[in-house]
């Protein structure tokens, strides 16, 4: 018996990191993947990675696709860890929607909303059949593609602002109004959850949630454990410009723009127990990229905590505390990968309880055997 | 562990984190000490490391590392097993000039996972665990909110309820291992997946046992010379992990002899088992003492 076969360690180690990184490169001889190509033709992966990172960095993004061989979740984990080295340096004034340039916007409350309907990019009413095509692209044909979408595009200006479908239904009294939001943000970042937290908290663990774990909570609720059965009032894609404090004069400067998709869901009113007027619910969803999934998933979940909170959880969706600690990407995965190290002494330990634990019952069985 | 420069490796800093974060853990530390087995909320940093492969214990040994420090890394008792392995490398990357060791007596702080060294550790060490799950009480109350509760009162009713319905059920206590554990006569602590077997070397140390949990995000320690306690009745005494063999011998150590140490079982391919220290360095240590006596054991 091999002594130290069993403890193999820091070489095995090394050898598994170069046949991880062979994998990107044996059986071809094509070139290495460039960032921007990830960046460009994956822009829906790599918002992904963004959001759930909780880092917006492009760049940074679309390298951790590459060195994780494309594992979205390892991607983002890559983005976090960096994220620990770097200090916050400020923090930014509430963020208003309104400003945002748009590539897409609907609404399924209203057939017209002010500023328009604009279905934008969207996979939704396409039909998932193979374009066969696409298996062998020539150069030529795919740059034609953006040639003629650019070539054809209308001299019509789009408006710089549109705006929110919410803040009509809020002038008609049909929605309750805004809680001014002066305090300071709860930075998920530098301080623990510990319940109940402040929505602040709730809504930014979810920015940077897991999708599928985001969906996943949600859909129960959709299906009947719950019943947020939301509207959504807007939903919107596009690129929002930063405006962060001038570190000398304290004035708002334009920083930079980051892809975000936003989602407002409007859910029914509720008893709450007071003699104020009745209005329909809000539920709020937002992360980085175009993540439509996410964004509705979270708006339903942001309800569904809210409701929660007003009456105790009833079901999984409305307790902050398990939808919270069970839907960061980071913390499940890295949880149900470790299960693959070692636990020789753990399951010594659980030997040891069962087999003493079988010894008494085996003399238990003999005593009523004999006493027969 | 006095405060030091700060030290260029590639473009990650000394310690990986940012310095906010070492203070905050810092702080948190010192507050964990003073409240012997109490749970301390931090805002935990992802690391380059997976959560559950040691990030709790990983962001502590960070926080306590200087250039004057000699650190060892175990998991299961071994210096070489895989992930501390990987540990040692992330530590030789991010903390240059802290000297690496095997050896538990060199060491000033020992990283680890799942055991405690067998040798007893002097006032001068520190030992980290890395926890993932940091609350005795979540085997009764899933609820963190209500478990905060219960430790507040020091409301382990219902994990007494859970030995007593073991006794009933098994006529034996089932827990193998995160043995719950009363420090200082009032807060009950998880003390990590170390077997039975380690749990009485948390009474009456000499060194300060740390508690890192990353995921959960909780620190908590047991400071030396303080009571730990694992939960028994009187009339059911705790028993640690029996390695004796079927005629009731205990089972010696196939490498260095010792019939005083945690063993692990080995599966031969042809069925057969064998028994060795799980603690490396004492098993190497206690064969290189004792050649003599050892060639003489393994003959019997």
């Amino acid at each position: 018996m091999s002594y130290v076969a069993v403890r193999g360690g820091a070489e095995a180690i090394a050898q598994s990191n170069r046949l991880l990184d062979a994998l990107r490169a044996l059986g071809g001889d094509s070139a290495a993947i460039e960032i921007d190509v990830i960046e460009r033709q994956m822009p829906i992966l790599h918002g992904r990675v963004l959001s759930e990172g909780g880092l917006y960095h492009p760049t940074l993004a679309a390298l951790a696709l590459k060195q994780s061989l494309g594992d979205p979740l390892e991607a983002a984990f890559m983005l976090r860890a960096y994220r620990s080295t770097q200090p916050r340096l400020a923090t930014t004034p509430t963020h208003e929607t309104n400003g945002m340039r748009l590539i897409r916007r609907i609404s399924a409350a209203f057939k017209d909303i002010p500023g328009g309907q604009m279905l934008g990019p969207t996979p939704d009413y396409l039909q998932r059949l193979f374009r066969f095509d696409l298996i062998e692209e020539e150069p030529q044909t795919f740059r034609d593609i953006a040639r003629g979408w650019l070539g054809n595009l209308p001299d019509a200006a789009l408006p710089t602002s549109f705006p929110k479908v919410v803040d009509a239904l809020r002038g008609e009294g049909l929605l309750p109004q805004a809680e001014p939001c002066d305090g300071e943000p709860f930075d998920i970042t530098r301080a623990p959850l510990v319940f109940p937290v402040p929505r602040s908290a709730s809504l930014a663990t979810m920015a940077r949630g897991e999708t599928g774990g985001l969906l996943a909570l949600a859909y129960s609720n959709m299906r009947g454990y719950g019943d947020v059965h939301p509207t959504v009032g807007e939903l919107r894609v596009g690129y929002l410009p930063i405006k962060l404090p001038h570190p000398v004069t304290g004035e708002l400067i334009e920083a930079g723009e980051v892809l975000m998709t936003e989602c407002e869901i409007i859910a029914m009113y509720e008893d709450t127990g007071t003699s104020d007027k009745p209005v329909f619910t809000l539920g709020y969803g937002a992360c980085f990229g175009h993540n439509e999934v996410k964004a509705i998933a979270m708006a339903i979940l942001d309800r569904s905590m809210q409701a929660g909170l007003t009456h105790g959880p009833r079901n999984p969706s409305e307790d902050p505390e398990f939808v919270l600690l069970h839907v960061d990407g980071i913390e499940s995965m890295g949880f149900c990968t470790h299960y693959k190290m070692p636990h020789y002494i753990t399951f010594q330990s659980d030997l040891d309880r069962l087999r003493t634990t079988q010894s008494k019952h085996q003399a238990r069985e003999k005593e009523t055997t004999d006493a027969r | 562990m006095r405060a030091r420069r700060r030290r260029k490796p590639a473009s990650y800093g000394f310690g990986f984190l940012d310095e906010n974060a070492k203070k905050e853990l810092r702080r948190a530390l010192l507050k964990a000490v003073a409240i012997p087995g109490h749970q301390v909320p931090y805002a935990s940093r992802e690391m380059p490391i997976a959560r559950g492969f040691g990030t709790g214990g990983l962001q502590v040994t960070l926080a306590l590392l200087g250039d004057d420090d000699t650190v060892k890394v175990i998991d299961q008792g071994s210096d070489v097993s895989v992930n501390a392995a990987n540990l040692r490398k992330f530590f030789a990357l991010v903390c240059p000039g802290v000297q690496e060791t095997t050896r538990t007596t060199e060491a000033t702080v020992i990283q680890t996972r799942h055991r405690i060294p067998e040798q007893r550790l002097r006032d001068d060490q520190i030992l980290v665990f890395q926890v993932p799950y940091p609350d005795a009480l979540v085997v009764v109350e899933p609820n963190a909110a209500k478990r905060r509760e219960m430790h507040g009162a020091a409301n382990y009713a219902r994990l007494w309820t859970k030995l007593y319905e073991d006794m009933v059920a098994f006529d034996e206590i089932t827990i193998s291992h995160r043995y719950p554990t009363r420090i200082a006569r009032h807060y009950v602590i998880d003390p990590s997946p170390i077997p039975r077997w380690d749990v009485p070397k948390l009474h009456m140390a000499d060194c300060l046992y740390l508690f890192g949990a990353g995921r959960e995000k909780r620190i908590y320690a047991v400071p030396p010379h303080t009571p730990a306690e694992p939960l028994s009745f009187s009339d059911v005494p705790f028993r640690v992990e029996d390695f004796n063999d079927e005629h009731g011998h205990r089972r010696a150590c196939a490498h260095c002899g010792a019939t005083d140490t945690f063993l692990d079982e080995l599966l031969g391919a042809d069925g057969t088992k064998a028994y060795q220290c799980s603690d490396i360095d004492h098993c190497t240590q206690t064969a290189k003492a004792e050649p003599c006596e050892r060639s003489s054991k393994s003959a019997a």
